[in-house]
């Protein structure tokens, strides 16, 4: 995968509704996400995430949301303008 | 890729507690997302859907999902599934079964719906094993799996889904797994939108009851091994009967076009009401007397 499609995504995980399965660990082509020392998923590399969706698909409790960011909300993605200098 | 868990949220009814009863890992919570992510694909509104559940794991799916839903009895939701779809065809009517329900304790239910091709798409969520009961062995058990009730492994061969609902005349059969979530998105919704009787056979993993007596440290490691199994039919059918083994071809198997029982059904009483005794046998518009409607009907040359 090349890396022009990283960084346009947000990967929100409710641990609430986890339960540590570490599917989506295991499964994620990017190793994005890893369990925590609670045993909770946690998206540990959210800018390595090519917005496959395989962890959002798959996990079986519905505890993971992979969103789009606004285009051009993080530096170095597409779209992306600098901030206009105060005047 | 966004939106599919805010989706899935839609259609949950948020008064059940959650996250839902299902182990972590288990495979149901997947089948479940690919059966609302079906329907939705499908435009079908939540008043049109029936879900029609047995007793089991798989069964829980009907208490979660805002759909009409019927949580019935072991073995017999394809009873309650034929009934619901004779009397009322406009509704998609699906039926969620496990393996033991649908083949062991409901086993003639389904090889009798298969034969009749009844409009259900039923979906049967295969994990080798009864899990809620405390993990006995089921129909689909493979041979020499070690459960509560074959300590020493399963003597007993499995049952092949897909060739027994082939054989019984269903109008589709198709084979999924909840690793390739996907695919089982797509035969789910054939499933739900074809005419007869059609079955998808959802291969999902119980680590709690099947897995941890099968040397299977932890769920991925029954995901990494569905993984490897499971192959598209295409490709199965090359392969040699040494690379078959321990493969699961997955995909679609039968594809007819047989109308279902209760289109024939309509067919038959449109018929039969347009001959002219049959015609007089309608009901009065106040108050008709079924006995004398009976009598009537029975007037009607055959
Ligand atoms: S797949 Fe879902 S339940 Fe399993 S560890 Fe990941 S977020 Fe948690
Ligand atoms: S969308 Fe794909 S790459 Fe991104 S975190 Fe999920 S599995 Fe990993």
């Amino acid at each position: 995968m090349t890396d022009r499609h990283k960084g346009l995504t947000e990967v929100v995980i409710y641990p609430a509704w986890c339960k540590g399965c570490g599917i989506c660990a295991a499964f994620c082509p990017e190793k994005v996400i890893e369990l925590d020392a609670e045993g909770k998923a946690r998206a540990v590399r959210q800018e390595d995430c090519i917005n496959c969706g395989f962890c959002e698909l798959h996990c079986p409790d519905f505890a993971i949301s992979v969103r789009t960011k606004e285009p051009g909300a993080d530096p170095g993605t597409p779209g992306y303008k600098p901030p206009a200098k105060g005047k | 890729m966004s939106d599919v868990t805010q989706l899935i949220h839609q259609y949950l009814r948020h008064n059940k507690k959650f996250p839902h009863v299902f182990c972590p890992g288990c495979g149901h919570g997947i089948a479940l997302g690919s059966l609302i992510r079906a329907v939705h694909g499908l435009s079908l509104s939540k008043d049109e859907v029936v879900v029609v559940a047995g007793i089991g794991c798989s069964g829980r799916i009907a208490v979660y999902v805002d759909f009409n839903t019927v949580h019935t009895t072991h073995g017999r939701a394809l009873t309650f599934a034929t009934g619901i779809k004779m009397a009322s065809p406009k509704l998609k009517v699906i039926c969620i079964m496990g393996d033991g329900d649908a083949l062991a304790i409901g086993g003639n239910h389904l090889i009798h719906a298969a034969r009749r091709n009844i409009g259900i798409a039923a979906l049967v969520l295969n994990n080798n094993i009864y899990g809620m009961t405390g993990g006995q062995t089921s129909p689909t058990t493979p041979g020499g799996a070690r459960t509560a009730t074959s300590p020493y492994g399963a003597l007993e061969k499995p049952f092949d889904l897909v060739d027994l609902a082939r054989a019984a005349g269903a109008n589709y059969v198709a084979r999924g797994t909840v690793f390739q979530a996907h695919l089982l998105d797509r035969l789910i919704s054939s499933a739900i939108e074809r005419p007869g009787f059609n079955l998808v056979e959802v291969l999902t993993p119980c680590h709690t009851q099947y897995g941890r007596k099968n040397k299977f440290k932890n769920p991925v490691d029954m995901y990494q091994a569905l993984k490897h199994a499971a192959v598209p039919r295409e490709a199965w059918e090359h392969f040699s009967e040494a690379e078959r083994k321990e493969r699961i071809p997955v995909g679609v198997f039968v594809e007819r076009d047989e109308p279902g029982l209760e289109e024939r059904y309509r067919v038959m009483q449109a018929a039969l009401l347009a001959r002219p005794k049959a015609r007089e046998a309608l009901p009065e518009p106040n108050g008709h007397d079924p006995a004398s409607t009976k009598a009537k009907l029975e007037g009607v040359e055959s």
